[in-house]
């Protein structure tokens, strides 16, 4: 069991030999597959972005400090963004890493997360402040191999236009495979995950789904875009998956 | 199916594809009767807009018949066999911009948002058929298409009007209608229209609606400006005078036109050193717009006027008189067209007679000559105004 000073540290600092070198080859890679997709005359913004994402994660790799903050307006009462939320099981719907919260009812829950090769991490959470329709905040249990923290802030917005919800998350994965495999998933642009959780968050309560494209018809893709797309295997199944859970998720909730 | 898709610039294909799938609980899918290639899809055609991907289906002007809906769809507001127009505008109807009728703002419908925060600080809403940036949906110039949000958008057409009178209501009608009404027509007001486009040709015909005395419409091709003249315009050919702006202020006896309306967007011509300047830089992709027209507008506007913007611009533009708008103290008002306000008030106008939308039309086609269409529309070639393709003619290709 590491303690949480070796955690930070962990955090902090570069990592091993070969890490390094990894690091390294990504962001020359990365960079170089930018460059080239920002020199094509047509727009290659797929290949630019995935190049840019490759480069960032090199140049992040192992030195993240691991804080995220997003807010965002909700059309709706605080009530209802709260009992959304509150209801743990909801979670998975929206921030797209995990794969399931079971809320045990004695103010713990299990937490499973989808790594990458679908590697899952698995922690206990515990609820730490509960103000209903207010705030809440959890955090993983001391014994828990990943420890992260988390709250939920729900504000009437000016003029009784909605709620502001405010979400933050912080997150110290360990040593090895598993901090690894946490790093790849929650590291990567926690700040950038966060928002798009929160904007799932948003889109579900307002819009009872959540917007998508995916498996949708298109015609023939460059065969450099087919490539990307086979290359990501963290990319979730189409949405109509979920489709049935969402509209449950959001009867539970209203 | 058959759809036309993006293959590159100046490169459309008619590409066999699978049939769009429900994906989400508030989708139908549409079995598409009609659909039409819009000016704005020219400036796809032609590479200037980014977020573009090779094999992404195009097309935002469309109707049909619902053949499908998804779990979330009320029967009483949508239901298999109704025969709809669909906007080409997504919106979700519940949140703070869909409940303030600024149906194009909506919050919620850009799967995509990130990237359009990226460049313009906020999300518009998602639309069909037009660059990822703004979502990344699959077109209408398709013989089917999956509707998001299917119980906001699409308008149910009564039997009996034919495809051709409404189709338009789909885009073209409501944006020129919007842009008449976002120049802020007094009763008597001269309002000048750069563009004889169809965008433009409605724009004409609704600020006659909406009280103008004077409708002047400036272009160059001579079946669009005989398009105008017909719907009760005065012409300026820009081609054929020294200089537009002295030319109105002649027209409206050195006080200029109430309101300005640019109906042209990012891909105008013109003569000025500036025109020459945002063309160079457009060649050289550091700027992806050419704002001649807009430059025009500001400085033709009388004092205290409104310009009204419904052509479609990307990026930032250079060399802007914004001096002139100060001082002259000019109100802008522009957006992508809030559909959901307009479509059923001008479906109304179309039932009672008042306008039949089918006389923009030069060109119906089978879909599968949608890329050739596309050159001769960009390149005014034929006489053609407006292109309505039929996705299930007997064409060269089989399904």
């Amino acid at each position: 069991m590491s303690s949480e000073w070796e955690m930070r540290r962990n955090a902090r600092d570069g990592g091993t030999q070969t890490e390094l070198l990894e690091r390294w080859a990504m962001m020359l890679g990365g960079g170089a597959l930018t460059v080239y997709a920002l020199a094509r005359r047509r727009p290659g913004i797929a290949l630019a972005a995935a190049g840019g994402l490759m480069a960032y994660r090199g140049a992040t790799m192992g030195t993240k400090k691991f804080h995220a903050r997003a807010s965002f307006a909700i059309n709706c009462p605080p009530e209802t963004a709260y009992r959304m939320w509150r209801a743990l099981e909801n979670l998975p719907i929206f921030m797209r890493h995990l794969e399931s919260v079971r809320d045990r009812g004695d103010g713990r829950s299990e937490w499973t997360a989808i790594g990458p090769m679908n590697r899952r991490i698995r922690w206990q959470a515990e609820i730490t402040d509960d103000r209903e329709n207010e705030f809440l905040a959890w955090r993983s249990t001391p014994e828990s191999e990943f420890q992260n923290w988390g709250s939920v802030e729900f504000r009437r917005a000016p003029g009784n236009r909605g709620t502001i919800v405010t979400a933050e998350m912080e997150y110290a994965p360990p040593a090895g495979a598993l901090g690894k495999a946490a790093l790849a998933v929650f590291g990567k642009d926690p700040e950038f995950t966060m928002r798009e959780d929160l904007r799932r968050f948003k889109a579900l309560i307002e819009m009872h789904e959540i917007p998508t494209t995916e498996g949708q018809p298109h015609g023939p893709r460059s065969t450099v875009v087919s490539a990307i797309d086979a290359l990501q295997p963290e990319k979730r199944k189409p949405s109509e998956h979920y489709a049935g859970e969402r509209t449950a998720a959001q009867r539970r909730a209203s | 199916m058959k759809a036309v898709c993006w293959m590159g610039t100046e490169k459309m294909s008619v590409e066999t594809v699978p049939d769009p799938k429900i994906l989400n609980p508030r989708d139908a899918i549409v079995r598409i009767t009609s659909t039409c290639i819009c000016g704005s899809d020219l400036h796809l055609y032609d590479g200037y807009i980014p977020t573009m991907e090779q094999g992404d289906i195009m097309g935002h002007e469309f109707m049909g018949e619902v053949v499908e809906v998804g779990s979330g769809i009320d029967q009483e507001k949508l239901r298999v066999g109704d025969r709809v127009v669909v906007p080409f505008t997504i919106a979700c109807g519940n949140c703070f911009f869909c409940q303030n009728q600024l149906w194009s703002c909506c919050d919620n419908t850009n799967p995509n948002a990130w990237i359009a925060e990226k460049m313009m600080g906020y999300t518009p809403s998602g639309l069909f058929g037009y660059t990822h940036m703004m979502g990344g949906y699959a077109g209408g110039q398709a013989q089917y298409a999956r509707v998001p949000c299917a119980d906001v958008g699409p308008l149910k057409i009564p039997a009996g009007l034919p495809d051709e009178k409404v189709v338009f209501l789909s885009d073209i009608f409501p944006t020129g209608y919007m842009g008449a009404e976002n120049c802020n027509i007094q009763q008597g007001d001269t309002v000048a229209i750069w563009g004889c486009g169809p965008v433009a040709q409605f724009a004409i015909r609704s600020a006659f609606m909406l009280g103008a005395e004077r409708v002047i419409a400036i272009d160059r091709v001579p079946e669009r400006l005989q398009m105008a003249e017909r719907g009760g315009a005065e012409i300026i050919n820009f081609e054929e005078v020294d200089n537009v702006i002295d030319t109105l202020k002649e027209m409206t006896g050195n006080r200029g036109p109430d309101s300005c309306m640019d109906a042209v967007g990012m891909e105008a011509s013109g003569h000025s050193f500036f025109f020459a300047t945002d063309r160079a830089k457009q060649a050289l992709r550091i700027t992806l717009d050419r704002a001649e027209v807009l430059r025009q507008c500001i400085q033709a506007c009388r004092k205290g006027g409104t310009v009204s913007v419904p052509g479609v611009y990307a990026g930032s533009i250079d060399n802007i008189p914004f001096g002139a708008a100060m001082n002259k103290g000019l109100t802008f008002k522009s957006g992508q067209t809030h559909m959901m306000r307009y479509m059923r008030p001008l479906l109304g106008r179309v039932e009672r007679g008042e306008i039949d939308p089918s006389f923009v039309i030069s060109h119906r086609v089978p879909i599968d000559r949608a890329p050739e269409m596309y050159r001769i529309f960009r390149d005014k070639l034929d006489r053609c105004t407006k292109v309505v393709l039929d996705p299930w003619a007997n064409g060269a290709r089989a399904a």
